[in-house]
């Protein structure tokens, strides 16, 4: 918040100079220069994009309603119906949504009152684990769109080590966590490799490999040891070992029926690696150079290249470790929709979180929490949960777009800020 | 500002466009009301008439098609709307976008008290288990799939009702006639996906031709399906329709003038080649004439009732009568049934008809038995 209003005032004298023009006249163009003003973005807008977006999603929960439709055709005549039954239709709705994501105070059991927000937590693991990846490729100046196939092939990997084989505990769920995101690694170091070698452009090249990595779970599907029940829909179940073990044990909460599994503290952990990586090591300083200037970069003596697959590695490694959080669960099983859509909501998610690892880790609960509580307020008030997606995208397009969330709430334009600035004249001087 | 500006312009064509309609409001209001009225007084006397189960609640999870598939999920659903209307009982239902989010969804049904709870489709099997061992005290029910354990190996589960169509029934109906009439001695078939659902529909089809041949000593040959060997042609999709196409124009080049595709919608990509030529269709799970726009293609459908099983397994379980034994759609109960010709109503022989009404007959008996791995 401060980060925010503190430049404000210092940005209206420079306006007048010529280097947020320069900036436009040369950046926009390439993508990095989007990129970087997504990134670039502040918290504020983040939060003001999800505060509209709900306002959005009331409004269409309200006219999805049906005593809204009828109350509506005599709204003048009465608008206390029409009011009174928007104002229920929607409060419902979010307060289903409360119920499903965080704390169900309606639950007769403590267990049943706090499963929610670990539900939520579930449903965030390969989220914020994609979105790191995501994060990680923005950081670098990358836009790797491949975290959909990402999570495939490391789901199959996961899962042929899950139930080929028939480890001790411990050993076995390590072993399918590994393969898992050597899966992950290896789709994301085969766009990395083109783009460094031939310059192949990775948006193509991540996009092309999701369709492969979808035909090629289809095809695995139907062959021998995957295809035991003959239907190829479905691998067998993974081994009792190979699954990550639950994260809240018995004795915490007796009697729990909590999905909540080890893949969450993975995600914790990845969220401080990829903090150190970004912020600490020498590696992500050389990723952030390259993301913020591939040419200086490379003229301070970086391999671009070098730096480019790595990264790739990096993103599909994490992707890797979101599709054992799918797998790697207790009766998992490898399907054809077993990524389901994680790998496009993960660039989302690196959006919102502005490609920061903490920002990252918050926006992938926060999706979590909406499809946690998305399941229940569609069953229990029978609002389609396609109202989450809904508000989900406006979200999205909102943070793609911050001038329109600063000409709704007046926020001045940050363009002239003293970071850009100095950032440009860096550029200018190198 | 300037939005601000456009809001407002916005927000005034919406009160005037709206004041235009205010004068018949109050006409609307009335009569809005006393429909409202009305609607209760219906509702009420539905209620009073027929039986009063609200406190009964059956919930029903879609697959990733959605209840608005115009298919198999939808076919599910008009089950459970069928069944609210006639017995009185409070609904539920849920959608799932992916396959994780099908464990969700049953327990959010479980959670508000479902007393039924049915998944839809076979990918739901897993997540439908799991929940009926989880929740000994809700019944369940699975539609078009049994219950297999770890191994695959078919188990029974207390609380859990597998509702099944033996559509080979209809199926050998569909074969023999497609049989009499084909006039190249050449039909064929392809499958959705080789699951046991699919694949029992070309098991019996295979077995009405086979029939035929036998009575009449012809020698028409199927397409797209060995019996035999279990093995054939797939479009190894439920929606995509350029397959169904490339399908329908090889077995077309290849002679066939009867095609049974059993893949959902994509049968429809075959119908759009098979339009101009003298190629016939049978259409598998609805009947086609009506919910297709090739109306006049199609020879026949091979009807799969799972709205009506749907609503039988849920009224069974509202009169207290649940057992964990299957349901079985058969031509003697209804499940599954050979729908009218329609426009092929002259084309099709007295005589052949007549052998179908027989051979219908026997199967109901069960003189003649429809012998298919895929059987339930």
């Amino acid at each position: 918040m401060t980060e925010s209003n503190t430049p404000a005032p210092e940005s209206t004298p420079e306006q007048p100079a010529s280097s947020p023009t320069a900036d436009r006249g040369e950046d926009p163009r390439s993508g990095s220069a989007i990129l970087r003003q997504i990134v670039g973005g502040d918290v504020v807008i983040s939060i003001l994009a999800i505060i509209i977006a709900l306002v959005i999603g009331a409004v269409l929960i309200a006219f999805a309603d049906e005593d809204v439709a009828d109350s509506i055709s005599y709204v003048f005549a009465r608008p206390s119906d029409f009011l009174g039954s928007a104002w229920s239709a929607v409060s419902d709705a979010y307060i289903a949504l409360f119920r499903g994501a965080i704390f169900d105070f309606q639950a007769d059991t403590f267990n049943r009152a706090v499963r929610p927000i670990t539900e939520s937590m579930t449903f965030a693991t390969p989220l914020i684990l994609a979105g790191l990846g995501i994060a990680v490729g923005f950081r670098a100046g990358l836009f790797n769109i491949g975290a959909q196939g990402q999570i495939i092939v490391g789901a199959i990997v996961a899962a042929y080590l899950g139930f080929a084989f028939d480890l001790p505990p411990v050993l076995h769920v390590l072993l399918c966590v590994l393969g898992g995101a050597l899966g992950g690694a290896l789709w994301g170091f085969i766009p990395g490799i083109l783009k460094a070698r031939t310059g192949a452009n990775e948006v193509i090249v991540t996009i092309m490999l999701n369709w492969i990595a979808v035909y090629l779970v289809a095809y695995v599907l139907t062959l021998g040891k995957f295809n035991a029940s003959g239907t190829g829909l479905r691998s067998p179940q993974i081994g009792p070992n190979a699954g990550y073990p639950s994260l809240i044990p018995d004795f915490l909460v007796p009697g729990n029926t909590f999905r909540l599994h080890w893949g969450f503290v993975v995600a914790i952990l990845a969220t401080v690696f990829v903090w150190w990586l970004l912020e600490r090591s020498t590696i992500g300083f050389e990723i952030r150079a390259a993301g913020a200037n591939p040419h200086a970069a490379r003229t301070a003596g970086m391999s671009v290249g070098r730096i480019t697959v790595l990264t790739m590695v990096i993103a599909g490694t994490l992707a890797g470790l979101a599709a054992t959080s799918q797998v790697l669960v207790d009766g998992g099983s490898l399907t054809a929709g077993v990524a389901a859509t994680y790998g496009f909501d993960a660039i989302t998610v690196a959006l919102l979180g502005r490609s920061k690892p903490l920002g990252t880790f918050i926006a992938g609960l926060l999706f979590g929490a909406f499809q946690a509580g998305g399941t229940l307020m569609q069953s229990v008030t029978s609002t389609p949960i396609d109202i989450v997606f809904v508000v989900q995208s406006v979200i999205v397009l909102l943070i793609a777009a911050p001038p329109l969330v600063r000409a709704i709430f007046r926020l001045p334009d940050p363009d002239a800020s003293p970071k850009k600035v100095r950032a440009t004249t860096k550029e200018a001087a190198a | 500002m300037r939005v601000l500006k456009i809001a407002a312009v916005s927000a005034a064509a919406v009160m005037v466009l709206a004041a235009c309609g205010e004068a018949p409001d109050e006409e609307t209001t009335e009569g809005g009301d006393n429909a409202a009225t009305e609607t209760d007084d219906v509702a009420e006397d539905t209620e009073a008439a027929g039986p009063d189960n609200s406190d009964f609640k059956a919930c029903m999870i879609s697959d990733a098609g959605g209840f608005d598939d115009q298919s198999f999920n939808q076919a599910a659903h008009s089950g459970l709307t069928a069944a609210r209307d006639s017995l009185g009982i409070t609904i539920a239902d849920a959608e799932s976008n992916s396959d994780a989010e099908f464990a969700p969804n049953i327990d959010a049904m479980v959670q508000q008290d479902c007393n039924f709870v049915i998944g839809a489709g076979f990918l739901l099997e897993d997540a439908i288990q799991a929940a009926a061992e989880a929740n000994p005290d809700t019944n369940f029910g699975l539609v078009d799939s049994g219950f297999s354990d770890e191994n695959f190996a078919p188990v029974e589960i207390e609380n859990a009702k597998p509702i099944l169509f033996n559509t080979s029934e209809a199926a050998f109906l569909a074969g023999y006639l497609a049989a009499g009439m084909t006039e190249t001695d050449k039909v064929a078939t392809f499958g959705g996906l080789p699951i046991p659902s699919v694949q029992i529909f070309m098991d019996g089809f295979s077995d009405g031709i086979n029939k035929y041949n036998e009575d009449n000593g012809t020698a028409v040959e199927l397409l797209g399906w060995d019996k035999e060997a279990q093995n054939g042609s797939f479009a190894n999709s439920f929606d995509d329709q350029s397959q169904g196409a490339a399908l329908g124009e090889q077995f077309i080049s290849q002679g066939a003038d009867i095609i049974m595709p059993v893949a959902g919608p994509v049968g429809l990509g075959t119908a759009s080649v098979a339009e101009g030529t003298d190629t016939k269709l049978i259409w598998v799970d609805l009947d086609g004439f009506e919910t297709t726009e090739y109306g006049d293609l199609i020879l026949t459908s091979v009807l799969k009732e799972i709205g009506s099983a749907v609503e039988g397994a849920i009224t069974e379980t509202v009169e207290g009568s649940f057992t964990n034994e299957p349901f079985v759609g058969t031509l003697e109960n209804g499940g599954v049934a050979l729908a009218p010709f329609h426009d092929f109503e002259d084309a099709v022989p007295q005589e052949l008809k007549d052998k179908l009404a027989e051979y219908e007959e026997m199967i109901i008996s069960g003189e003649l038995v429809i012998e298919s791995p895929n059987a339930p």
